[in-house]
């Protein structure tokens, strides 16, 4: 224990708030050990795939070959006969809604009329082995009429040439034609020729990102179990349990009560989860044969079974004096949404109100859109629409600063946001925004010693690496910097509270505190932190963490870097509830009049007459069992033209220095080191907190270098980890982390949301010292080696 | 078919098998091992590592029937059970090398591996011995801490093993 991080942290902010100590080594700002640690080292942890129930039968989905069809008939006879074949289910056979969706209910449980992607779920069987589940898949006779795609930006554009994605009778999107949303951005006189002509120095850019994936390493997967009642018992790998259930009770004609959701074990999420993939399947499936059914997806059909990160297609100007002061950004985002709806209109919301960057400019002008196509659905990918701005404005940073003259880092440093700033919303960052100190702080880091080949030689070390492309000959090395700005939780409005039950009793002669939420742990360590946090709030040893399920209220989504400050800040409430009724106990009981009280090493203690009597003893065999919601500060819709509107709960800010070698000859990439620097308010959990920050920033070298789903016509070409390429150890480097620690007055312990920032400005980072090597362009991401080689 | 193998060093047998089979699903659908993770199931992620007679191999790429009076080891026959989890196990929980844990069986195998052969491995051979395990959690800077954190215990405990 000695040796475990307990030191004290003070927090600092603009309202002067209480000191937090730790009191306990294992209370917030220590690094325990995860909970679930020795389960998952030893094999023994139960992943959703990893599910076994007696009886059990395989689940399998029929999926469209084709990016746009009408679907003319299906033929399941043939697959019906085959033996150990249980079900065979279409969109006929479906008791309630056919429709589901996360914020726009447009996508089909079962396809039916039409396909819409290549991928789409078309039929679904349960059998006895997964083998012959695929075999009956095989005998399913689907006829088609292949459409021509609508894969474009010209054909999303122009219906009345290429067609509607949905037909115009059945949209349900937010803006109309091909349009699924889109949202305007104007600030002090929007951009217009008088506000040009204030500007000394202009530079104007196309950018574009490609189609990313979540990549998670656990499938899709869960087992549906039915109940005696008539409901559904689904264990599910998922990010959000209750939006599940709300999603899939109306397409199994159940109320939402009999559909119960407990959540298997996740491996890795960001953001792929948070639409359905296989659990209406496995319910339907399910409910029809009275037995359990479990789906796993292959890698393959994962590729299939989530949506992506949008790709964009974006163009930026910046006009600025011949000082280096921003004037005027005029920028245009276009978000390719795929065939249905998912999270794309809170993706333009981010890209729109984040698309200026930690940046004050005085006169903006946005128009962010995102279309439907026939390309894959797209939706939440870590970094959410503030991904695709950030490579853009970034770039456009540092081709100002060349065309300036000026060193890159002042130059953003000269325009950075800071505490007070009003950003193009009219919101007012009421908070620190330390963007100018994490750029000095990344700069200030020594730099890794330069390449040298001639006494040291290992190619492991060099772009191409163990290939045995180089050895050192024609490796140029570049340095680049970004920084980024994100939001923390659901915004526009949208009250995503979290709720949290904590129960204090006397278990073995121990004060054991319990703490149960629907949060899902996806790998992140909020099952860590939810027992620190009871640690701090109830000096208890012991707590335990109960399962996730629906039995307790939401917690919201484990995404929007939330979970931490929501269903954290959610337990935080329920704990200090907790502790006032035990107060009041003892008040009642003994006639204390303290108003000094505190938990502290399973004892309450007044800070003036010391300790009064431990917990055991007050508790007795009494249990005190409370559940609190954690509601944040609300958050407005942003206006429609002119995006203004107190839109988002709280900013987040990560700066990073990447050092790359480039083989300029074969176009070969080797990133040497990123460094990355962020302000998380307060680390709950250090050793957590750095992890998220290394793992966010190797998901933004991944779409810097490598990273993309290549769609022709359509069709995915890459639905496979041997040919989308996600970084191996040996594509990352080390990754040094300088953490800050200034207080949110609004959040809970002053905290600020950590996971999704590095992935925003790791990959201009990255980008930028590419072309600081190569002295190329390089306005596409991923690089390619062709885009170095020019071949 | 019928398969007969050593798991974990204890004799198993598993019925029925379908000749298209992997080890993999034998291990985990039909012997209740289920540590061993399909991610990918064609190679390219080492999350399904075994060892097979004393070598490292993605279990997904060894068909079932291949494994007939061999000898098998997964990550539930790693821990001992007299002296708990391997020095491999530990060092990746207290390093942080673990978040969602998908990959992690197979980064303990491949890992235990390495350290049998170099208990000592540079940074260059840890990146080269784990290239084939991915992970998309940790961005793999806690698992390289993990790594030299169980080289530097073993080596530690071998050399007070041998002064005393």
């Amino acid at each position: 224990m000695s040796a475990r991080n307990s030191a004290t942290r003070t927090i600092r902010g603009e309202k002067n708030l209480q000191d937090i100590t730790t009191a306990h080594p294992d209370g917030i700002g220590g690094s325990p050990l995860r909970p679930d640690g020795t389960l998952k080292v030893r094999g023994e942890f139960a992943y959703s795939s990893d599910l076994w129930h007696e009886d059990m039968l395989w689940g399998m989905a029929l999926r469209s070959p084709h990016a746009h069809a009408r679907i003319l008939s299906i033929d399941t006879t043939e697959a019906l006969t085959q033996p150990g074949v249980y079900a065979v289910m279409t969109h006929e056979d479906i008791p309630g809604s056919k429709y589901y969706g996360l914020e726009i209910q447009d996508q089909p449980a079962l396809a039916f009329g039409k396909v819409r992607y290549h991928g789409e779920a078309v039929a679904i069987v349960a059998a006895d082995h997964p083998e012959t589940a695929r075999r009956a898949l095989a005998k399913i006779k689907v006829e088609y009429e292949v459409l021509a795609p609508i894969t474009t930006e010209e054909h999303c554009q122009n219906p009345e040439t290429f067609g509607y994605v949905h037909e115009p009778e059945e949209y349900r999107g937010h803006a109309s034609g091909n349009v699924v949303h889109s949202q305007k951005v104007v600030s002090g006189l929007g951009v217009n020729d008088d506000v040009r002509a204030m500007a000394d120095v202009v530079v104007v850019g196309e950018y574009e990102v490609g189609m990313q994936d979540q990549a998670f390493l656990g499938p899709e997967s869960g087992l549906a179990v039915p109940a005696e009642d008539g409901g559904i018992d689904l264990y599910i790998a998922t990010q959000w349990l209750h939006v599940d259930r709300q999603q899939v009770a109306p397409v199994l004609g159940l109320p939402e009560n009999k559909v119960r959701l407990t959540l298997a074990g996740v491996g890795g999420a960001f953001g792929g989860r948070e639409d359905l993939s296989m659990q209406i399947h496995a319910c339907l499936l399910a409910q029809r044969t009275g037995k359990p059914v479990k789906i796993v997806y292959s890698r393959e059909e994962s590729f299939f079974g989530h949506v992506h990160r949008h790709p964009a297609k974006m163009r930026y100007e910046h006009g600025a004096t011949r000082d280096g002061r921003l004037v005027y950004m005029d920028a245009r985002i276009v978000l390719d949404g795929g065939a249905y709806a998912s999270a794309s209109p809170a993706v333009v919301g981010n890209a729109s109100s984040l698309s200026v960057g930690p940046y004050e400019v005085p006169n903006v002008n946005v128009l962010a859109i995102a279309y439907y196509s026939n390309n894959p659905s797209c939706g939440a990918m870590r970094g959410f629409g503030a991904v695709q701005a950030c490579f853009a404005y970034e770039t456009q940073l540092d081709r100002l600063a060349a065309e300036l003259g000026m060193d890159p880092v002042e130059l953003r440093q000269l325009n950075a946001v800071s505490q007070g700033s009003h950003l193009p919303t009219g919101q007012v960052i009421d908070a620190p925004a330390p963007v100018a100190e994490l750029l000095q702080k990344v700069k200030d880091l020594p730099l890794p010693p330069p390449l040298d080949t001639e006494h040291h030689l290992d190619i492991r070390e060099l772009p191409g690496a163990l290939s045995n492309t180089s050895h050192g000959e024609g490796i140029v090395r570049g340095v680049g910097y970004a920084v980024g700005l994100k939001n923390v939780g659901f915004s526009e409005g949208f009250d995503d509270y979290s709720t949290a039950r904590v129960r204090l009793e006397v278990i073995g002669g121990e004060p054991v505190a319990m703490v149960h939420t629907a949060m899902a742990e996806v790998g992140q360590g909020g099952v860590t932190v939810h027992g620190q946090i009871a640690r701090t709030e109830l000096g208890v040893e012991q707590v335990t963490i109960h399962p996730a399920n629906t039995e307790v209220g939401s917690a919201g989504s484990t995404s929007a870097s939330r979970q931490t400050y929501m269903t954290g800040g959610a337990v935080k409430l329920a704990a200090e509830a907790v502790r006032n009724e035990l107060f009041n106990l003892g008040r009642s009981r003994y006639g204390w009049t303290y108003n000094d009280l505190s938990l502290i090493g399973g004892k309450v203690v007044s800070a003036s007459a010391g300790v009064l009597i431990s917990m055991v003893d007050l508790l007795g065999d009494q249990a005190i069992d409370l559940t609190r919601e954690h509601h944040h500060r609300p958050t407005v819709p942003f206006d429609k033209e002119t995006g203004q509107g107190f839109g988002h709960v709280q900013y987040t800010f990560c700066a990073h220095r990447a050092v790359v070698d480039v083989d300029v000859e074969l176009g070969l990439v080797k990133v040497v080191e990123l460094a990355a620097a962020q302000d998380v308010g307060k680390a709950l959990n250090p050793l957590s907190v750095i992890g998220q920050i290394q793992g966010g920033s190797t998901q933004g070298l991944g779409l810097a270098v490598m990273e993309e789903i290549i769609t022709k016509d359509g069709k995915v070409r890459n639905p496979s980890f041997t040919d989308y390429l996600i970084p191996t150890i040996l594509d990352t480097p080390p990754q040094p982390v300088e953490i800050m620690e200034l207080a949110d007055p609004n959040a809970p312990y002053g905290l600020r949301g950590v996971g999704e920032a590095p992935t925003l400005s790791s990959t201009p980072a990255i980008v930028s010292a590419i072309r600081a090597a190569t002295g190329l362009a390089l306005n596409r991401v991923p690089v390619r080696p062709e885009h170095i080689t020019g071949t | 078919m019928r398969v007969t193998f050593n798991a974990n060093g204890r004799p198993v047998e598993a019925d029925d098998v379908w000749e298209g089979e992997s080890l993999l699903f034998m291990l985990r659908e039909r012997l209740g091992l289920p540590g061993s993770k399909n991610a990918c199931e064609q190679g390219e992620c080492g999350s399904c590592t075994v060892y097979l007679d004393g070598s490292p191999v993605c279990s997904c790429l060894v068909a079932a029937g291949q494994v007939q009076d061999r000898e098998v080891r997964t990550v539930e026959g790693l821990a001992d059970d007299e002296n708990g989890l391997d020095p491999v196990q530990q060092a990746f929980i207290d390093a942080g090398a673990v978040q969602c844990g998908f990959c992690t069986p197979g980064l303990l195998v491949q890992t235990h591996d390495l350290l049998e052969r170099e208990p000592q491995p540079s940074d260059s051979d840890i990146r080269e011995a784990l290239s084939g395990n991915l992970c998309r959690c940790t961005g793999y800077e806690k698992i390289m801490d993990a790594v030299r954190l169980a080289s530097a215990r073993k080596c530690s405990s071998n050399s007070s093993e041998v002064s005393q």
